[in-house]
């Protein structure tokens, strides 16, 4: 069974169409990365997958109708919406003490001991906290439960590099552990390059690309050509092209790797390069579509 | 399910529920209202905020009744009663009164708040249904506040009691008359009765559609809750010079006839007040309400499924 499973999901708010027919379908151990521009439709889609938001089209999370169960759903699907939302008047104690008693998948020993290695007192109210703080609690809660589908949605907004690091390392060392799987959205991308094994980007409410990450290796090739090789470069039609100080790097997609290799230095691109080489590409021919 | 996971033995465990049943709807329902109360600290620190400030006021009066004593022995019975009895009633009012104030102003903003802070995105990310999450809101003004005024206003009344029996002793008077014409022990199952059946089952519809606006309105859900009640009664006055609407909602607010007189054959010791809890459940006002009460929630239930921070 797949973790998610979605077909044909549409959403309207009024006159815009904020999910367009997404498909997508994400087997459970996986990290997905869904990365897509501002207003591309990622909390929406996430929001109609934990149960926030009525829905066209067909939807399963972990054989579930997320709109119709939600609460059933939560016992298995936790999530860190994208942005700071504990309740700010509540205390530290408070906050453990109703979770336990509300989830039956929350280990409180757990939880506490990730706040062992922070500063954070049982006493505070999350309003005098500081914003890293509310990330390291909110984190601790959500890593003691036990859960087999964990939703970030741009869950290190506003925090400092410091912070950040350390969220994706114990995600990774004390969270992840194969079973369970893990969907984040973020706009910082070159973050997550190491955490995920799937990427997905959305773009206008529909998924334009949709691999895992060792397709992507296979698939993507990143050129950095000298000036006198760029016309040969071109002639393998790259899906992109950018100028740097001392030449040009130029995207594949599923070109032959010792062949392009000839003329530069190749590897396997970045997130970043990907999402600006594909969602561009793809306004430039929307436009030009419009016209 | 689990038969499909079979390459991670530990959700095939997660899956056939070994490690967690689902909690039962007591046990959510019991957080749910620690939260409440954990969040809304005026639902008992108003009521016993009023009833400190009120025994301090009585036990300046203190004063007055040792002067009232030397008097007391010439006044009839019914003079007597009214005599002591009066302070308490007054404390009773109060707190009833704060309670009151206090069940409008939570339910107004209970599932308003939660969208305004952000905070539903949290509560919504945990294992607690709308209707858990609904019901637990509405047993604050039609249960537990309910049963904590009636606490405190049995606790002031002792204290009174208390305090002006030491003083009258203090000063060698006599308390049997004090202690016989108080009433206030027997009046207390009337009271409870009271409190869980006027400010509770019969004032439900109140708090019901303050629920239903909180979880409706974008803004302002005072003005929302507040402006279509009055703007019907003025219309039906304008329109047919008649005050049904006004008076229907009065009603709500007071306890009708029937919660009146309950209070008032209490206060009395009529005998007749061992029936008022039976007219006052066959009372067609009281079913109606109650109804009208599960409508408004069933409604609030089903919003709250939609909604999301504002």
């Amino acid at each position: 069974m797949a973790c998610i499973e979605a077909r044909g999901l549409r959403k309207e708010f009024g006159t815009t169409i904020a999910l367009d027919g997404i498909e997508m379908r994400v087997e459970e151990g996986r990290i997905l990365g869904l990365i897509g521009p501002n207003g591309a439709g990622k909390t929406t889609a996430l929001n109609a997958i934990l149960g926030l938001l009525p829905y066209q089209g067909e939807l399963q999370v972990l054989g579930r109708d997320p709109w119709t169960q939600r609460d059933q759903l939560m016992r298995d699907v936790s999530f860190i919406a994208d942005v700071a939302v504990l309740p700010r008047w509540i205390k530290v104690w408070q906050v453990l003490d109703y979770v336990a008693g509300v989830h039956p998948r929350f280990d409180r020993a757990k939880a506490e001991s990730f706040l062992a290695k922070t500063t954070i007192g049982y006493a505070r109210r999350v309003r005098d906290l500081s914003k890293g703080m509310v990330a390291q609690l909110h984190l601790a809660l959500v890593m003691a439960i036990d859960a087999r589908l964990l939703v970030l949605d741009e869950p290190t907004l506003g925090l400092d590099i410091l912070f950040r690091k350390q969220f994706y390392d114990s995600l990774l060392n004390d969270y992840y552990d194969r079973s369970r799987t893990i969907i984040v959205t973020t706009h910082q991308v070159e973050e997550i390059q190491h955490v995920i094994t799937d990427l997905m980007f959305i773009n206008r409410g529909r998924v334009v690309l949709s691999y895992s990450m060792e397709e992507i290796e296979s698939r993507f090739l990143e050129l950095m050509v000298h000036p006198d090789q760029v016309d040969a470069a071109r002639a393998l039609k790259p899906i992109d092209e950018r100028q740097v100080i001392d030449g040009s790097i130029l995207m594949f997609e599923g070109a032959d790797r010792q062949q392009v290799a000839t003329l530069g230095e190749a590897r396997t691109p970045g997130i970043a390069d990907l999402f600006v080489a594909v969602i561009a590409n793809q306004d430039k021919q929307a436009q030009g579509a419009a016209r | 399910m689990s038969s499909q996971s079979n390459v991670m033995p530990e959700s095939t465990l997660r899956a056939q529920g070994i490690a967690a049943a689902p909690f039962p709807a007591a046990r959510l329902m019991y957080w749910s209202v620690r939260r409440e109360l954990w969040e809304n600290r005026a639902i008992y620190v108003a009521p016993a905020g009023v009833a400190c400030v009120f025994l301090f006021g009585f036990s300046i009066s203190i004063l007055h009744l040792l002067v009232e004593m030397r008097a007391a022995p010439w006044l009839d019975v019914m003079q007597q009663r009214e005599l002591f009895g009066q302070p308490y009633e007054f404390a009773e009012d109060l707190i009833m009164g704060t309670a009151l104030l206090v069940g409008l102003f939570y339910s107004v903003d209970a599932l308003y708040g939660e969208r305004r802070d952000r905070s539903i995105l949290f509560w919504k990310s945990l294992p607690v249904s709308d209707l858990i999450t609904v019901l637990s809101k509405a047993a604050v003004p039609i249960v537990v506040l309910p049963l904590l005024a009636f606490a405190i206003t049995v606790l002031t009344q002792w204290m009174m009691l208390l305090l002006s029996s030491a003083v009258l002793l203090g000063s060698g008077q006599n308390v049997a008359i004090l202690w016989s014409r108080v009433g206030i022990f027997h009046r207390w199952p009337m009271l409870l009765f009271h409190f869980l059946c006027i400010h509770g089952l019969w004032q439900s519809p109140i708090y019901a559609w303050l629920l239903l606006i909180s979880v409706w309105a974008r803004r302002v859900p005072i003005l929302w809750a507040a402006l279509p009640p009055l703007t019907i009664g003025i219309v039906e006055k304008v329109a047919f010079n008649t005050t049904y609407f006004g008076s229907l909602i009065g009603n709500r607010f007071t306890g009708g006839s029937e919660g009146i007189a309950i209070m008032e054959r209490g206060r009395a010791m009529d005998p007749m007040m061992l029936f008022a809890p039976l007219n006052f459940l066959i009372n067609p006002g009281l079913w109606i309400g109650l109804a009208v009460t599960a409508a408004f929630l069933a409604t609030a239930v089903r919003l709250r499924r939609g909604r999301g921070p504002i």
